[in-house]
């Protein structure tokens, strides 16, 4: 058998069925997303090449610009408040008391899905029946606001629950990495005199350095591309206060009957995507990784 | 050895499988088109065939219509045993959705539902849908309402048979008017009174889901017709202009609606299915809405009668000094039944679509209280009083003005709904309103 696992046409066969998958579901849709972008398109008829033409467009397209303008808004917010969620994370590394419990409460978001996740903010946010208005009612606020109807707030009222939702996840990351760390090290610290903010600023964070870059990229890229809550809870709305990237390319291919500009919307978001890893890859660059032995 | 090549022979035999397996699903998806559903056989129709039928009235929401489909669809069973019907219900929106991918991939059910004009135009173009015309001049000549084809025609043939035949009238709650002594409105000003009293008592007036944005549209094209004229809406849409003083002034009048508090809170938020459940609970005076709600105040089982009692609808006020009649109306044909141009039992289908038109005439009326497009005779059957009122108001209607979103182009109407989100919300004035809405119009997508 390990005669037959060291023969490298074996291993090519072996790998072949998911790279065919892969390369089917996932690298051919992309080239043919960068091709449908060059078309005129409306999905039924036949298409028409107009070359770079959607691309022009979208330059110019305010609207484009301004769910451009709110997906980077998502990603900055959400790259900050990893912050939050590190510190939780060192916290609950540290053998406190209930740990394990806490632990639980923040994993819980992540076993519902984005459907159930919106359904239940629905219900929060709702302008009349929602437990939110009502608990700002009992405080004595006359005017409560509209959550979801009001564009100066409808933002930041998606994104509680986004936040929400992956904070588990980003925990866990942290949590392991931070666990990962040797004992040793640490009461060496200690030893030493560190202090336990020392400890965790100059010796834990710097020790994740890896996991925090990888983490930044997730947070970034996720919230370039994020999609689902938004359209179940505002469907961009009102008036494409809360559109994203994805909820507007969705809205030109779907309703809009535009499947070549959608195409064209997608390809540039990919290509954001790319860029954005690329720039958070260099401006995180350090010479020396730092190893634990 | 004998092992090694054993294993590697096993290897590539699952992987020929896999690769052949793959290869044949896709040829199968992209042949068999609509009839993917047909066991994907050769068998010559006459045999058993399985029609595949795609409709948008879920059990929960629109429990009389999906009642209806399915008796018709067991009668349909029962008179052609050879053929299998598979229903795929989806609701609203989802269904607008799936339609577009399943016709971009040229997979589109056998018989589905449409809406008319400019919703099915794409389709039309795109060759997607076949010709129902030898239906309209064989089984059911003569059965339809006059004009409510008219939506599904282009250049002369007929690519959708509606079954539906909608008007919108504002229901409004009888108990909540009497315990505040109010009547319902005759003019725009009666209803802004109203509004103010229901305020005052902090009853919510009016209840609208303007997250789902078609509905905004109702009030907003009612304001037009009743300032404007019964043609000013259609006209405008058709000329692609959107600068009539009346256009400008109807959404002024929303807004100050708006200004007024006549909408429930935080409305522009709320789907259609929230709002409606204000009305449902009582808690909200009026709404307005399709006459595919009128199950729900009449025939629904699940709605108990002591609500549906408390009942009523009335005419859209009219405004003074407007060029609108209170007999002219915001509606017009509902969904329309398609064939698909692709699928592989044609005849079948067709068969079918036409029986279903028949059969949802009677049921629809009897059974569930819904307006059909097919002509109805009132006299034979003992129908509930409110049905039979809006029947009448139909047959006395002056004019019908089909849905402003319909009407446009899919760029266009999508751009309406944004728009009318915007009024709505007071994020553009009535000015801008017009003018980007005749910049979407002007650019004829």
């Amino acid at each position: 058998m390990e005669k037959v696992m060291s023969n490298k046409w074996i291993i090519a066969l072996y790998v072949l069925p998911s790279l065919l998958l892969i390369v089917a579901i996932i690298y051919l849709p992309i080239v043919l997303t960068g091709y449908y972008g060059l078309m005129e398109w409306d999905g039924i008829s036949p298409m028409a090449f107009i070359g770079l033409d959607n691309y022009a467009t979208l330059m110019r397209d305010e609207k484009f610009w301004s769910s451009v303008n709110h997906s980077f808004l998502f990603a900055v917010l959400s790259t900050v408040f990893l912050i939050v969620y590190m510190s939780v994370a060192l916290v609950l590394s540290g053998n406190i008391r209930g740990a394990n419990l806490f632990r639980k409460i923040y994993l819980i978001p992540m076993l519902l899905s984005s459907v159930a996740i919106a359904q239940l903010w629905l219900k929060i946010y709702h302008p009349t029946t929602g437990i939110l208005n009502d608990l700002l009612t009992t405080f004595g606020v006359k005017e409560t606001p509209d959550w979801l109807a009001d564009p100066a707030i409808v933002l930041g009222a998606l994104f509680v629950p986004i936040l929400w939702q992956y904070a588990g996840f980003y925990i866990l990351i942290y949590y392991a990495a931070f666990k990962s760390i040797p004992a040793s090290l640490i009461e060496a610290a200690r030893i030493d005199g560190a202090s336990p903010w020392q400890i965790a600023v100059r010796i834990k964070v710097p020790l994740i350095s890896e996991v925090i870059k990888v983490t930044i990229v997730l947070a970034v890229v996720g919230s370039l591309k994020y999609f689902d809550l938004i359209y179940v809870m505002t469907d961009g709305g009102p008036n494409g206060a809360s559109e994203v990237m994805a909820s507007y390319m969705y809205h030109k291919a779907f309703r809009g009957f535009e499947f070549g500009y959608g195409s064209a919307i997608g390809f540039f978001l990919l290509l954001i995507c790319l860029v954005a890893t690329w720039v958070i890859r260099r401006l995180t660059a350090t010479k020396d990784t730092i190893q634990y032995s | 050895m004998k092992r090694k090549k054993l294993t590697a022979f096993a290897l590539i035999l699952a992987l020929i499988l896999i690769v052949s397996a793959c290869g044949s699903g896709s040829k199968n998806g992209n042949s068999n088109g609509g009839a993917s559903a047909g066991n994907g056989s050769n068998e010559p129709s006459g045999e058993k065939i399985t029609l595949k039928l795609m409709h948008l009235w879920p059990d929960g929401s629109n429990s009389a219509q999906n009642k209806v489909i399915k008796q018709i669809i067991e009668e349909y069973q029962t008179a052609n045993p050879n053929v299998t019907i598979n229903t795929e219900v989806l609701e609203n929106e989802q269904y607008k959705n799936k339609l577009k991918v399943l016709s971009a991939s040229n997979d589109l059910p056998d018989v589905g539902f449409t809406w008319a004009a400019g919703f099915m135009e794409p389709y039309v173009k795109g060759n997607m849908f076949t010709s129902l015309d030898d239906l309209l001049q064989g089984d059911l000549k003569d059965k339809f309402v006059a004009g409510t084809t008219d939506g599904y025609a282009f250049d002369g043939k007929t690519y959708g048979l509606p079954v539906e035949l909608n008007i919108v009238p504002v229901y409004y709650n009888k108990e909540i008017f009497s315990q505040n002594n109010l009547q319902p409105p005759q003019t725009l000003d009666e209803l802004k009174n109203i509004i103010k009293t229901l305020n005052d008592k902090g009853v919510t007036p009016i209840t609208l889901g303007a997250k789902d944005a078609w509905t905004a549209s109702f009030w907003y094209m009612y304001l037009v017709d009743r300032l404007g004229g019964p043609d000013l809406l259609d006209e405008s849409i058709a000329n692609n202009t959107f600068t009539d003083p009346s256009l400008i002034e109807a959404a002024k009048q929303a807004q100050e609606l708006v200004d007024m508090k006549a909408f429930v809170k935080g409305f522009n938020g709320l789907s259609n299915d929230e709002a409606k459940s204000e009305f449902m609970n009582g808690k909200a005076a009026m709404y307005a809405m399709g006459t595919w709600e009128v199950p729900n105040y009449t025939t629904n089982p699940d709605v108990p009668q002591e609500f549906k009692d408390k009942i009523g609808y009335f005419k859209f006020p009219t405004a003074a000094g407007g060029k609108g009649d209170v007999s002219d109306w915001v509606g017009g044909v509902g969904v329309g039944l398609f064939v698909s141009e692709k699928s592989k039992y044609k005849e079948e289908a067709k068969n079918f679509v036409s029986f279903f038109v028949q059969k949802w005439g009677e049921h629809s009326v009897t059974d569930a209280g819904i307006i059909p497009a097919t002509k109805v005779d009132t006299a034979t059957v003992k129908l509930p009083q409110m049905f039979i009122d809006l029947l009448n108001e139909l047959n006395s209607a002056k004019k019908v003005t089909l849905y402003a979103d319909v009407q446009m182009k899919p760029v266009a109407s999508e751009e309406h709904h944004n728009l009318v989100q915007a009024l709505f919300g007071k994020a553009v004035t009535p000015e801008e309103f017009a003018k980007k809405q005749e910049d979407a119009l002007k650019a004829g997508k």
